[in-house]
């Protein structure tokens, strides 16, 4: 492969290099000091600042669970065992029980899920005849310093609400007993 | 003699203070324009009270950083020289300054002050031999780490300064014989003059061929991207690999200071130095005959403006290569240094000599 003169000699694909780069760096820098000052155009860097801004999320993406209340607030979960039996890495724990109304068949007494183990599939979502667990709160921020930390009981579960536009949560991360400072 | 000391010791703490400073600046100029040529921002975290002065504190979080850290030794590393290398390699880059004016002569009273710290006959000669002596740290600490990626590092360091240092050589042998000195100096007031009346007669007008090859061979002699093998990050990490702590910033720094001295070179030898065009002793005196007197202060203030200014647009242009080309792999280096720009300047040389020969006054 033969190259052009022009390109063996470097120099001007150089300085066609350094221009493009300039000419970024001018445009952007116009740009912020435009956003210094008030102005709301497009903004000189592509940059989400995390902790304070986040990416909109999908309506689709699959995030922390919640348990959906019946109107009277208990858990319209029936502890059918779909999802702990559907779960391929075994991380919900249901403890069933009678429920007093005899119209209903059970009742969940703990609910647990870990999610230390949780792979998000979200099988436990598809398979719930019920529509009583459901991963659209929007929360992706859980972590703790211990595996203990992870794991998300019935309670903690059923507080949470559905996301908001663009995703964003509308209840407060849900934080477990042992990792409260 | 107290009156001289001072005078003698501002010198020089002028330039060491602007030379410091500006190695500190650089690092935080670094990650910002490297930042706003990507679109990204750039560190932006560090803060003081909340005052975060778009990332200004970064270099001193980073400082305090590597003062605080380990401080590690190998245990086969030789114990003198694994110490001494960054020391030997950050004061050589410190030094190299020293020759560089930063300003005509001020007159204060019945004194005369050259402002430059170290006024010298040969202060080029002084600053390439600075330069070159740089790489006895980089090759000590190569050689003193018991580490073979550090010593091929170190070995890639030397053979890279070698040729670079050849053909800055090479290439300034023009600038010297247009302005006829070797004093620094001299060679900024040469750049004084105007050709045919309004062009000013600077280094890049008179020798636009070696300016371009010593800004590639100063590139060269930073050690920086693209040419930076001796560190080749993604293959041997490269002479510094087994230092910590405030020892690799030491390194660091050097890099930086070394990009300042290849801008301040730049300057004074291709970019008229402190000079301002038209202006001269007494004001301004554009070339259709309007004058502007100006008092002998404001002209030094001018001229000391004029440097740092040239001397910044020159580091942006530095940091724009840097930030813009890919690494030259080791052997595309040595054929650059060897093939392309010492030929180029030796026929730079010679086409200076014919210029002058035929333009010489009969």
């Amino acid at each position: 492969m033969t190259m052009r003169l022009g390109q063996r000699f470097y120099l001007r694909e150089i300085a066609s290099g350094l221009g493009l780069t300039a000419g970024h760096f001018f445009r952007n820098l116009g740009r912020h000091i435009a956003h210094a000052f008030g102005r709301r155009g497009t903004p000189g860097a592509v940059t989400i600042q995390y902790p304070e801004e986040h990416r909109p999320y999908a309506p689709r993406l699959r995030s922390l669970h919640r348990l959906v209340r019946r109107e009277d607030g208990s858990p319209r979960c029936v502890a059918c065992m779909m999802c702990e039996t559907v779960c391929p890495a075994h991380c919900i724990y249901i403890v069933a029980d009678e429920h007093p109304n005899p119209e209903i068949e059970k009742v969940p007494v703990s609910f647990d899920i870990d999610l230390g183990k949780c792979v998000f599939c979200g099988y436990c979502v598809e398979a719930c005849p019920e529509d009583a667990i459901r991963m659209d709160t929007g929360i992706l921020e859980f972590s703790s310093y211990s595996r203990a930390g992870m794991i998300y009981t019935k309670e903690m579960l059923l507080a949470l609400e559905p996301a908001g536009p663009l995703g964003k949560p509308t209840s407060p991360v849900p934080i477990p007993a042992d990792r409260r400072v | 003699m107290i009156a001289d000391l001072g005078i003698a010791f501002a010198r020089v703490a002028f330039v060491m203070l602007f030379v410091l400073n500006t190695a500190a600046i650089l690092g935080w100029v670094e990650r910002k324009q490297s930042a706003i040529m990507q679109d990204r921002i750039g560190a932006n975290r560090a803060s003081i009270f909340g005052l975060r002065a778009l990332g200004l504190f970064h270099p001193l979080a980073d400082t305090l950083k590597m003062l605080t850290k380990e401080d590690f030794r190998p245990a086969r590393a030789d114990r003198l020289l694994f110490v001494l290398a960054p020391f030997v390699s950050v004061f050589f880059a410190l030094l190299a300054f020293a020759s560089i004016p930063f300003g005509d002569t001020l007159r204060i009273g019945d004194r005369v002050i050259p402002l430059q710290a170290v006024t010298l006959n040969v202060g080029i000669l002084y600053v390439f031999a600075m330069l070159s002596l740089g790489v006895y740290g980089v090759m000590m600490a190569g050689w003193s780490s018991a580490n073979n990626f550090a010593l091929m590092g170190g070995q890639r360091a030397a053979a890279l300064m070698i040729s670079a240092e050849v053909a800055i050589g090479a290439s300034i042998i023009g600038v010297i014989m247009v302005y006829g000195s070797l004093n620094l100096m001299e060679i900024v007031r040469g750049q004084g003059a105007l050709l045919w009346g309004w062009l000013p007669k600077w280094g890049i007008v008179t020798q636009p061929l070696a300016f371009v090859l010593f800004l590639t061979a100063g590139i060269a002699a930073t050690k920086r991207i693209p040419f930076d093998t001796p560190e080749g990050e993604s293959e041997i990490i490269g002479y510094f690999i087994e230092y910590s702590g405030m020892k690799f910033g030491m390194f660091l720094m050097t890099d930086m200071v070394e990009t300042a001295v290849i801008a301040g070179l730049c300057t004074s030898l291709f970019l008229g130095g402190w000079q301002v065009p038209y202006l001269g002793a007494g004001g301004v005196q554009f070339p259709w005959g309007t004058t502007l007197a100006l008092s002998p202060l404001t002209v030094t203030v001018l001229q000391v403006g004029a440097f740092v200014v040239k001397v910044s647009i020159m580091i942006f242009l530095l940091m724009l290569i840097r930030w813009t080309l890919p690494r030259f792999r080791y052997d595309q280096a040595m054929r650059l240094g060897w093939l392309g720009l010492f030929p180029l300047s030796i026929l730079n040389i010679v086409l200076t000599g014919m210029v002058l020969l035929v333009l010489r006054p009969s």
